[in-house]
């Protein structure tokens, strides 16, 4: 292990946790005004240092002033070590995914290859998918040990819900590995580059819409947000950090931002071809009618940076939508779409793909 | 047994069915609600439209605009000698639905008056602006007034006092309100 490798590491890792954590702290504004601005309203402006305001922008401080201050109640009679350590299980394995999700194109500093992954390793999906199943227990133990038979049962709902959908995810993701050969991210996002007869970019989506289809309300159902938030559901049937207050039951929230990050993140990789832009290659820009603009590399990758970012907001933008627009469903209404439309679609998606690369390939 | 519940069959078309349709649908509509409107924020940002995109007024700020016809803060009349009309009569605080006026009444200083308030409150808070007290009154003691009654505050109890009802203690008076106000929100 050399020094370089040493400081490129910690180097990626505080890069990481820095664009994470900041993302999701912007996400908290984001809701409030999109849905403002979605429902004719203004949303938080009041918050101001020193009579700035900036449209609100320093609403989260204000937030986290809150929660740091507020009462930090455990309830009596419930395990208190686990009533302790559930948020950060919810959140540590969240965290963790991050590890392997890439945050721009590879670089090259000083005649070396510098991966912008932290670990850059083969079994990328399947480490999501593995941590992501620990995920579900933060919910579950945070709903047992508060002692709180509403929470209980909101934490039954969750491990229902997430095991259910986890299993739709998984299958609607295998179709877009079976077409790529490979779990590792970075070498996803490679086999995405170029175009098919020149014109069309070879992102996953053109190649895989079912599964695309599919990803995205198996995802909403794992990050736990309207219309899956039965887990959650403050307003009536009582979730299952009910009896969370203060910075825990911030750390619950925060995961939830964090969660739709990762989502998004997950989206534009396996089916938006993550940094890839149409036409764009390491020289500059190939026109399909013949013509060429030559940048210089550096330019170029900070394009890719810059398409990687604005597909992740997008989804963003597209995951808040929805959250602001649909209603919740039902428990049964969730577990039918979960198995008995989602569940074959993906079988069938499956279907469709095997036989198309052994057709093809 | 007789079966009660009516089970209700609503025809949904294929469109709805299939619900990913009408799912997108509901998004298209949000969706161009924010676009409109953030086009119009921006607009109205860059000072090119006078339009804004929200409907919200930024109350203590921002005050809407109210009907002429409006009548939403209570006076306590005087007589020509300066005291007041009110004689303790009670009818207000009984027929207030909202049980918001309080009187305390006293013997009055003058001799031809038996009874006068000496305290007279009314929460503002509780007030639902029902005009009741100044039909009730017999002596057109009490009445509502245009003037727009400032119950923004950061305690809970906006309760007005004998003097603050009289007039004495507004800041402004009433009248110069009134014409002030009189002529912009007559076309509503
Ligand atoms: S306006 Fe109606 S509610 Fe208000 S004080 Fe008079 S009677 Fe009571
Ligand atoms: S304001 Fe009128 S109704 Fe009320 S106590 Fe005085 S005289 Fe009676």
């Amino acid at each position: 292990m050399d020094t370089f490798f040493l400081i490129e590491s910690v180097v990626k890792i505080f890069t990481m946790i820095a664009a994470v954590m900041g993302l999701a702290t912007i996400l908290t504004w984001v809701e409030r005004k999109q849905s403002a601005v979605m429902q004719d309203r203004i949303g938080a402006n009041r918050a101001d240092i020193f009579g700035i305001r900036i449209i609100g922008l320093f609403q989260p401080f204000a937030d986290a002033i809150k929660m740091i201050t507020k009462e930090d109640y455990i309830p009596p009679f419930g395990n208190k070590v686990l009533h302790m350590i559930a948020p950060a299980i919810a959140y540590i394995p969240v965290m963790l995914l991050f590890a392997v999700i890439p945050m721009g194109p590879p670089l090259e500093i000083g005649g070396r290859i510098v991966n912008t992954q932290i670990a850059n390793i083969d079994i990328g999906l399947l480490f999501i998918f593995a941590f992501g199943g620990i995920a579900v227990y933060g919910a579950v133990i945070g709903g047992w040990a508060s002692n709180n038979k509403y929470a209980l049962i909101a934490a039954i709902r969750t491990s229902a819900q997430m095991i259910s959908y986890e299993v739709c995810l998984g299958l609607s993701l295998i179709g877009a590995i079976m077409i790529y050969g490979t779990v590792d991210l970075s070498q996803m996002i490679a086999e995405q580059s170029g175009h098919w007869f020149g014109w069309i970019p070879r992102w996953g989506i053109f190649i895989q819409p079912l599964g695309a289809l599919l990803f995205i309300p198996a995802a909403i159902a794992e990050n736990k947000r309207i219309p899956f938030d039965l887990p959650e559901a403050e307003s009536e049937i009582i979730g299952y950090y009910t009896e969370y207050s203060g910075l825990k039951g911030g750390l619950f929230m925060m995961t939830e931002f964090i969660e739709m990050v990762l989502i998004s993140a997950l989206f534009s990789v396996i089916f938006l071809g993550g940094w890839n832009v149409p036409w764009l290659e390491y020289n500059g820009f190939n026109f399909p009618w013949g013509g060429t603009w030559t940048l210089n590399i550096w330019v170029v990758k900070g394009m890719q940076f810059g398409a990687y970012f604005l597909k992740v907001a997008v989804l963003i933008y597209f995951f808040t939508l929805v959250r602001w627009t649909l209603p919740r469903f039902r428990y049964d209404q969730v577990m039918r779409l979960g198995w008995r439309y989602l569940f074959p679609l993906a079988l069938i998606n499956l279907l469709i793909t095997g036989i198309a690369v052994v057709l093809f390939a | 047994m007789e079966k009660r519940v009516r089970e209700l069959k609503v025809d949904y078309g294929p469109a709805e069915n299939i619900y990913w349709v009408e799912v997108l649908k509901g998004l298209w509509i949000t969706n161009r609600h924010f676009m409109v409107n953030m086009w119009r924020h921006i607009l109205h940002a860059l000072r090119i439209k006078a339009e804004k995109g929200a409907v919200t007024f930024q109350y203590p700020e921002e005050h809407r605009p109210i009907h002429h016809r409006w009548r939403g803060r209570h006076r306590l009349t005087v007589k020509q000698n300066g005291a007041m009309r009110c004689t303790a009569c009670m009818m207000c605080e009984t027929i207030c639905p909202d049980e918001c006026i309080h009187i305390v009444p006293g013997e009055s200083p003058d001799p031809n008056v038996e009874k006068f308030p000496e305290e007279f409150y009314v929460d503002a808070l509780r007030c639902c602006f029902c005009g009741l007290c100044a039909e009730a009154c017999p002596l057109d003691a009490i009445r509502l007034d245009v003037i727009e009654p400032e119950i923004c505050g950061f305690t809970r109890d906006i309760i007005f006092n004998k003097e603050f009802l009289m007039g004495l203690n507004n800041d402004r008076p009433w009248e110069e309100w009134y014409i002030e106000n009189k002529t912009d929100s007559k076309e509503k």
